[in-house]
């Protein structure tokens, strides 16, 4: 059995990755919204920081975080124009539904997975995420949806 | 791409104010050196001589929880009352500490030393006696050699019995500097 990895104290991870977060944000969102996304961001890890169980793949952790918030920023930014029956039709967002979907699978292949088709993360991001090469994540992500697929196979 | 100081203020402040926190801490610059200082929600919980934060990130994190973020604002009061005290302007401290999750003998001793009044001093073996265990002197030894807020709790004011400084965890050279700002320490030994 492996070992699990402590969790670090806060301020070493947010030492460790916020300039990289801050650099996707601004990728996703442009400098001007990326300040208030950034800050977001790392509070709502604060938030959930004290439920975790242990410090494995809190990079990725913290993509799925950037990337979620990302996506709302996108949302909010639409909503003033859109009329309400969208948000009624599509109650559950895409990217909650596929989360809930890959629960099962192992780490890496679950935050790739979510990266890829939840959030539309380019591999290099995700193999940012991850701590690994684009190749790596396109591996990651490709087993883990054969990974779901036969697990609809068995349930089905 | 680099996060400005001012994002980064920004951030570290809305945490703190958020009560996010388990533990907010600051490096601070002082006569006695650089000090680290830490909050936690029940008060002040660590004085570090240990200029690099990172050593004891660590242990804070063990103790009060992983979310130990460097945050000046909660910090603001502590640094107020300490550099007025350097300054010899205050004779006591006002702030709340935390210090609960030590043993209750360790608790008692400390509550004990916080009692013992600027510029004098006291003996280990006093301090056990106070605490309800006279022959303790050498466990009390320990326990200030472990104090986590030295300075506010004043180990620097026990001494051994024959009026001997003994020793102090950030060194003795410290225990002599806060002793003479007190006025306590009569002879200069560095002379």
């Amino acid at each position: 059995m492996m070992e699990t990895v402590a969790i670090p104290p806060f301020e070493t991870l947010y030492l460790e990755h916020r300039d990289e977060v801050f650099g996707f944000l601004v990728r996703r969102l442009g400098r001007d919204r990326a300040e208030d996304a950034f800050q977001e961001t790392f509070l709502r890890a604060l938030r959930g920081y004290a439920r975790l169980r242990h410090g494995e793949h809190l990079r990725a952790w913290l993509y799925t975080i950037a990337a979620r918030v990302a996506v709302d920023e996108h949302r909010r930014r639409r909503s003033p124009e859109a009329p309400r029956e969208e948000a009624v039709r599509d109650s559950r967002p895409e990217y909650a539904e596929l989360e809930h979907l890959a629960d099962g699978l192992p780490a890496k292949e679950r935050a790739a997975v979510v990266l890829r088709y939840g959030y539309d993360l380019s591999y290099a991001d995700i193999g940012m995420a991850l701590g690994s090469s684009e190749e790596a994540a396109r591996q990651a992500a490709s087993s883990g949806v054969r990974r779901l697929r036969q697990r609809r196979i068995e349930i089905s | 791409m680099t996060v400005s100081p001012q994002l980064d203020n920004r951030f570290r402040a809305a945490a703190a104010a958020e009560g996010l926190l388990d533990v907010a801490y600051d490096v601070t610059d002082s006569p006695v050196g650089p000090l680290l200082l830490a909050v936690s929600e029940r008060g002040l919980c660590r004085i570090s001589y240990d200029a690099e934060p990172e050593r004891q990130l660590e242990s804070l994190a063990r103790t009060f929880g992983a979310r130990v973020l460097r945050s000046p604002r909660p910090l603001g009061e502590v640094k107020r009352e300490l550099d007025e005290y350097f300054a010899g302007a205050r004779r006591s401290f006002d702030l709340r500490v935390d210090i609960e999750r030590l043993t209750p003998f360790n608790r008692s001793v400390l509550e004990e030393l916080a009692r013992v009044p600027y510029g004098s001093l006291t003996t280990y073996g006093a301090l056990a006696g106070q605490a309800g265990r006279r022959r303790a002197a050498r466990a009390v030894g320990m326990i200030m050699n472990r104090n986590p807020i030295p300075i506010v709790l004043p180990c620097h004011r026990v001494v051994g019995s024959t009026g001997s400084l003994v020793g102090y965890a950030g060194g003795l050279e410290r225990k002599e500097a806060l002793l003479r700002l007190e006025g306590s320490l009569l002879v200069d030994r560095s002379e």
